[in-house]
């Protein structure tokens, strides 16, 4: 917080002179969520697959089963669509936010 | 027995239940840089005041070989003392025995010194130096974490309650300090998280170390958990025995008054504030322009530094001050700011310390991240705190007050009792520019030369609203007052307010947006 590395903020169209926070600084940059793909939300291993690329899913459908945590999570499909690739295999590891299928676009 | 072996027998049950000071596992607790728990109660206490309570507890655990132990006043320390001469409660947990850990009978302990505190109103210092549960006892560990809480929760605003974090605190145990008014920690010393390093590992895969995870600085300047950061456990003691001078012993009394004492001279309210509303400036300046002493005791200094609070003494009686910080984010209001900002004015209200705000924002923080983390609900928590407040409210217009961070920090349309700005205030619904492109949008994209009709018109704005002129017809505001002054205008003020009754419609309580 001094006053030598001062930046300039804009509110309401007026550039202040001011200094930031490292909170301010390291916060992550919107990014819209994706409507066809499905992502993990926790790290695990896949455990079971119950659909193939190019099958047409309806919404609520079984997609996967995803051991974290010591729970057997069954994965839904939140949408209606047609598979266009499944980027998982049985019994792979999968980080956090990573990239499970990919819908054939609407 | 004669009474010569009850005295042997008595000196013997006293050396057992306090150990010896060359023992190895006090040795361990000094080479990890930190007090032994008796002489942390004997060092912020006043000399030879100590009182102790307890000294005889031992534990019930039957299983998992605790039966055969023997766990010297049962893992923590607790008892009365006085501080400056008044009477205060205390524990300390000892790390040496057992980890610290907490039983049902440590935890009886605690919540007996609680009950006394409460009781007789005096503040509770707690001192958090423990491993957690004592899981050999199993759900009595819990059952006595969860008496603790309660009495928390029971004590919060009636008797001031002070958490000293001197060792790790971790899991359920965290949230006895979170419901506590103060919560101090020590670099290197302090540990505070719900699940650490190894769970997060595991279950994750994130590694991280105990300290990033939740060490002094991260508890400070990240989380805003903690409101006192020390280098070293004295520093830390000093830290408490000051903020104690400040706020009274119980929501019943006022806080003990001071020699009155002049602000130092070498800061000049006049030289602090820049003419230029976009250039920036140390809030901090200013307070210290007009408090006793120049004196302030920050808090929360490291987080959320956009909005400054503390104490302070006006003419000897202390005030909570308020202040946006133009230093650091243009000094807006955003989702950290009001939240630290609303639980500080709770805790003025619930102690019958007088507020004092002074202004200087041009509005809530724009983005995505903002309103995401909920800006809103946050937000509200401000205008919650300040209109609930019946304590004396006091505020000061610097410079900037715009749009909804004008409201919000303590208007007279929110209760405050007196509204004063200086000549350089500007109470508008936002700055000439962005004012000036909506009004007359039209009018500068029609324009030959739109930045020369805009220069114009944003010059026609500011010379119409950029001042404290408008508010004071309107009589939002009582008085626009010579910056030099300003320390006399709150006196007399304060001195005006200071019994001030206001009737308030009847009900349990609220419900704040929390």
């Amino acid at each position: 917080m001094k006053e030598d590395n001062l930046i300039r903020l804009v509110i309401d169209d007026t550039k202040y002179q001011t200094t930031v926070t490292k909170k301010y600084l390291s916060r992550k940059k919107y990014t819209p969520i994706d409507p066809d793909i499905i992502i993990t939300t926790i790290p695990g291993s896949i455990i079971d697959i119950f659909v193939k690329a190019g099958q047409k899913i309806k919404k609520g459908d079984s997609l996967f089963i995803l051991e974290a945590m010591k729970m057997k999570n069954e994965v839904k499909s939140a949408r209606n669509g047609i598979i266009k690739e499944i980027f998982v295999s049985r019994f792979s590891q999968v980080a956090k936010g990573q990239i499970l299928l990919r819908f054939e676009k609407e | 027995m004669a009474w010569i072996d009850k005295f042997l027998d008595f000196f013997k049950r006293s050396e057992k239940a306090t150990p010896q000071k060359d023992s190895k596992a006090i040795a361990k607790q000094l080479a990890m840089g930190k007090m032994y728990a008796r002489d942390r109660v004997n060092y912020l206490l006043d000399d030879d005041t100590f009182q102790e309570t307890d000294l005889f507890v031992e534990h019930t655990g039957k299983d998992f070989g605790l039966d055969k132990k023997y766990l010297p006043a049962d893992g923590v320390i607790t008892g009365t003392g006085t501080m400056s001469g008044y009477p205060i409660g205390i524990f300390a947990q000892d790390f040496t025995v057992a980890g610290g850990s907490l039983g049902l009978m440590h935890a009886r302990k605690i919540t007996k010194i609680m009950d006394l505190a409460i009781k007789n109103g005096m503040p509770l210092i707690g001192i958090n130096d423990s491993g957690g549960a004592r899981i050999q006892e199993g759900v009595n560990s819990l059952a006595g974490y969860g008496e603790i809480f309660y009495r928390n929760t029971l004590a919060s605003g009636v008797i001031p309650q002070i958490s000293v974090i001197l060792g790790p605190c971790a899991g359920g145990a965290v949230y006895s300090p979170a419901l506590t008014d103060f919560v101090f920690v020590v670099d290197k010393i302090s540990k505070m998280f719900i699940t650490g390093p190894e769970v997060i590992k595991t279950v994750l895969g994130e590694e991280i170390t105990m300290e990033d995870l939740g060490g002094a600085r991260v508890q400070t300047e990240i989380t805003g958990n903690a409101h006192f950061f020390a280098e070293s456990e004295v520093e830390c003691f000093e830290q408490i025995k000051e903020l104690m001078s400040y706020i009274p012993w119980n929501n019943q009394k006022k806080a003990e008054p001071s020699t009155p004492k002049l602000p130092k001279p070498v800061f000049d309210v006049e030289k602090v504030i820049p003419a230029e509303p976009t250039t920036p400036y140390d809030i901090r300046n200013i307070i210290k322009s007009i408090f006793d002493d120049s004196k302030f005791l920050e808090i929360q200094e490291g987080w959320a530094a956009n909005i400054v609070i503390g104490f302070a003494r006006l003419n000897g009686d202390t005030v909570g001050v308020v202040g946006n910080q133009p230093l650091v984010l243009a000094g807006v209001l955003d989702v950290d700011s009001s939240d630290k900002a609303a639980r500080f004015i709770r805790y003025c209200d619930a102690f019958n310390i007088p507020l004092i705000t002074f202004v200087d924002l041009p509005g809530y923080l724009p983005g995505v991240d903002q309103e995401h983390a909920g800006v809103i609900r946050h937000g509200a928590k401000l205008l919650y705190s300040y209109s609930e407040a019946s304590v004396p409210k006091l505020t000061v217009i610097l410079r900037k007050a715009y749009g909804g961070g004008y409201i919000a920090m303590c208007s007279r349309h929110l209760g405050a009792d007196f509204v004063f700005a200086w000549p350089s205030a500007e109470i508008a619904v936002m700055g000439p520019e962005g004012a000036a492109n909506i009004i007359f949008k039209a009018e500068i994209s029609a324009s030959e030369d739109p930045d020369a009709t805009r220069k114009e018109k944003v010059k026609e704005y500011t010379e119409k609203f950029a001042n404290p002129y408008v508010a004071a017809r309107n009589g939002h505001i009582d008085a626009v007052i010579n910056p030099n002054e300003t320390r006399k205008y709150l006196i007399h003020s304060l001195k005006v307010s200071g019994s001030k009754q206001e009737a308030k419609p009847f009900r349990k309580h609220g419900v704040p947006p929390f």
